[in-house]
């Protein structure tokens, strides 16, 4: 009985979203245009600030031992990493979360080949050195090199689903209640977890549908990077919508205006947006904020996204973005729950 | 008759406003009850109480002798005052989506048939008229077949052909013994479909009984009623102590002929001249007085 009631409500709820033409279009039309925009924009864009890591030794103060190294550390518009160890940055480096890295004893650098920014900071980093006695040393990251559309594409996937879980749920709730619809729900059997459930596999279903229709195209028009299992992805994309429903279930617990629930989903969305690493590598940012991504689901979803798809990692190598997911998924339901409002 | 639903010492408090204080009754099984009141009486807020809607801060309310739980909301129909249904649905898809709520639902072929939503049955829920949509809602609230049927203002704001049928569709389901609570600020209505009536004011009931019963009780008089231009408001306030409403002036009075003798005297014209029997709206301003309430 309770699956039929479940099940009454999911068709319910599929019906009038895909009778809905404006929203079923504009939940599959933006993300492709995004990914679009960005992808050409991105490829041509100078970022006014570039990443530059450069190796720290704990003998010597290395700035102060290569006079052409700090003529390179006033250069304006770098920002200038110190780092510890060199493998872990090579793979900043291969994703475009670092521009550059130098070992300053050595004068040698690595830079991603396909990176415009590589190639620009490289440029500087010359012509500091014009005088010196060492010229730098190239060195190329070995291995495939990732093109930003491919380090982007995870995050643009991580971002849809964002919004059509927190919009497509929270707003949906909150103006059912406001109708009155879910006050005619009341007077039924129906319990509020059936509720939840039939909303949370609806729009699951839907984002996954999306998603999946997006990735498909995409892939045919930018032929982007996926070394990991697919099945893995799907796992991570689906742990990912049921966290961020979940977030929207929270919202919309209890709001009964529209206008409040608007507030709360910007303010919930838009940091996760810019702090998810989504667009850009945090990388650098202060170690507070670095942090404060941590506690985002979204940084999770993108983060494990981008090491199957790029990485090839398997699910043991995102076991603890899997593991923050689940446990953020099932707290923020039962919070949900049990705050949950019909009126 | 058995009771079917037991009412005791009710009371909800929202902060510092007791909107019900202390309503006791009981409802029998197959009868249908009018809840009557003036707009702030209480009157939702006692159905949804009734309904399960709402929690009381404190009493009791049995359905056939237990706490309202799943049998209650198995076998209970409600159609609220004001329900928005979901959007970008048919109507006989709504039907299909509420049958599947419940253990034990009505046919919905028959349903559509006995309440006439053939002409709008593949329509979208949000193109409906006023009416149309009342009578989805309450085809809605008959889907389990309920034994107990609450209706909050179902007629308000109809027009007059729509509330008439939907007064059939009430006796329609009265007839087949289920039992009938309904608000409602039609006096007309209530006394068309109510066995008994209970009358609310300030959160409280103040009068209970069958509608007759109830006019026997208060009323031993008749009202003479007269065109306001007939008989100036200086004459009729001062001498026969009338009221005046809808333009016409209304004497109560218990001696008629004294009554119309003394509008003779006065040379009061009395071609227009009505005698009529106390009504229900008599009583319920009456009994809740004739200010205006929010």
């Amino acid at each position: 009985m309770m699956w039929k009631r479940i099940y009454a409500l999911f068709v319910a709820r599929n019906t009038e979203f895909f009778r809905d033409r404006s929203a079923l279009a504009w939940s599959i039309l933006l993300p492709i245009l995004i990914i679009i925009v960005f992808a050409f924009a991105f490829t041509d864009e100078n970022p006014e600030k570039f990443k530059v890591a450069y190796l720290v030794s704990e003998d010597i103060v290395t700035e102060e031992s290569n006079s052409a190294f700090k003529k390179f550390l006033a250069t304006r518009y770098i920002q200038f990493i110190p780092v510890q160890v060199i493998d872990r940055n090579l793979k900043k480096i291969k994703r475009h979360q670092i521009d550059l890295l130098i070992d300053p004893q050595t004068s040698r650098y690595w830079i991603n080949q396909t990176s415009p920014n590589g190639y620009i900071v490289e440029k500087l980093l010359i012509a500091a050195y014009i005088n010196a006695i060492q010229a730098p040393i190239q060195t190329m990251v070995a291995g495939d090199q990732v093109r930003y559309i491919d380090w982007v594409i995870p995050g643009v996937i991580a971002m849809n689903t964002m919004w059509g879980a927190l919009f497509g749920i929270g707003f949906v709730i909150v103006r059912y209640r406001k109708m009155g619809v879910l006050k005619r729900l009341r007077a039924t059997p129906v319990k509020s977890i059936e509720f939840l459930t039939a909303q949370i596999m609806s729009r699951l279903w839907l984002l996954i549908t999306v998603n999946t229709l997006i990735f498909i195209g995409m892939d045919f028009f930018f032929d982007f990077r996926m070394f990991g299992s697919y099945l893995d992805l799907f796992l991570v994309f689906t742990l990912g919508c049921i966290c961020l429903i979940c977030c929207g279930l929270l919202i919309a617990a209890r709001i009964s205006n529209e206008e409040v629930a608007n507030g709360l989903l910007n303010v919930i969305s838009w940091p996760m947006m810019f702090l998810s690493g989504v667009w850009f590598s945090l990388e650098g940012a202060h170690p507070w904020m670095q942090k404060f991504a941590l506690a985002l689901p979204l940084t999770h979803v993108t983060e494990a996204a981008r090491e199957i798809m790029i990485d090839g990692a398997g699910l043991a190598q995102v076991s603890d973005h899997l593991l923050v997911l689940m446990g953020t998924s099932v707290l923020l339901l039962l919070i949900g729950a049990k705050i949950f409002r019909w009126e | 008759m058995s009771i079917i639903l037991q009412v005791s010492h009710l009371v909800k408090k929202f902060g510092d406003l007791t909107a019900v204080n202390d309503v006791s009754f009981n409802i029998h099984a197959g009868s249908c009850v009018g809840l009557l009141g003036p707009n702030g009486a209480g009157k939702t807020t006692t159905i949804e109480l009734l309904e399960g809607i709402k929690t009381p801060t404190s009493g009791n309310i049995t359905y056939n002798g237990k706490p309202l739980g799943q049998q209650f909301r198995n076998e209970a129909g409600i159609m609220f005052q004001n329900t928005a249904l979901q959007e970008f649905v048919t109507v006989k898809e709504m039907l299909i989506q509420f049958s599947r709520f419940y253990p034990k639902t009505a046919n919905i072929e028959q349903l559509v048939k006995d309440y006439a939503l053939e002409e709008f049955l593949h329509q979208d829920t949000r193109k409906l008229s006023g009416g149309q949509k009342q009578r989805v809602l309450l085809a809605i609230a008959l889907i389990n077949h309920p034994k107990i049927l609450f209706l909050d203002e179902p007629t308000t704001g109809l027009d007059p052909q729509s509330r008439h049928n939907l007064w059939e569709q009430v006796r329609r389901v009265k007839d087949n013994g289920a039992t009938i609570l309904l608000t409602t600020h039609y006096m007309e209505e209530a006394y068309e479909l109510c066995d008994e009536i209970a009358i609310m004011d300030h959160g409280e009931i103040i009068a209970h009984d069958a509608p007759d019963a109830l006019l026997a009780l208060h009323f031993n008089d008749v009202v003479v009623q007269l065109r306001e231009q007939d008989i100036l408001p200086m004459i009729g306030e001062e001498v026969f102590g009338a009221t005046y409403r809808n333009g016409s002036a209304h004497i109560v009075t218990s001696d008629v002929n004294s009554t119309v003798k003394k509008l003779l005297q006065l040379k009061v014209p009395l071609e227009h001249l009505r005698i009529r029997a106390r009504d229900l709206e008599d009583l319920f301003l009456e009994l809740t007085g004739k200010a205006l309430r929010s």
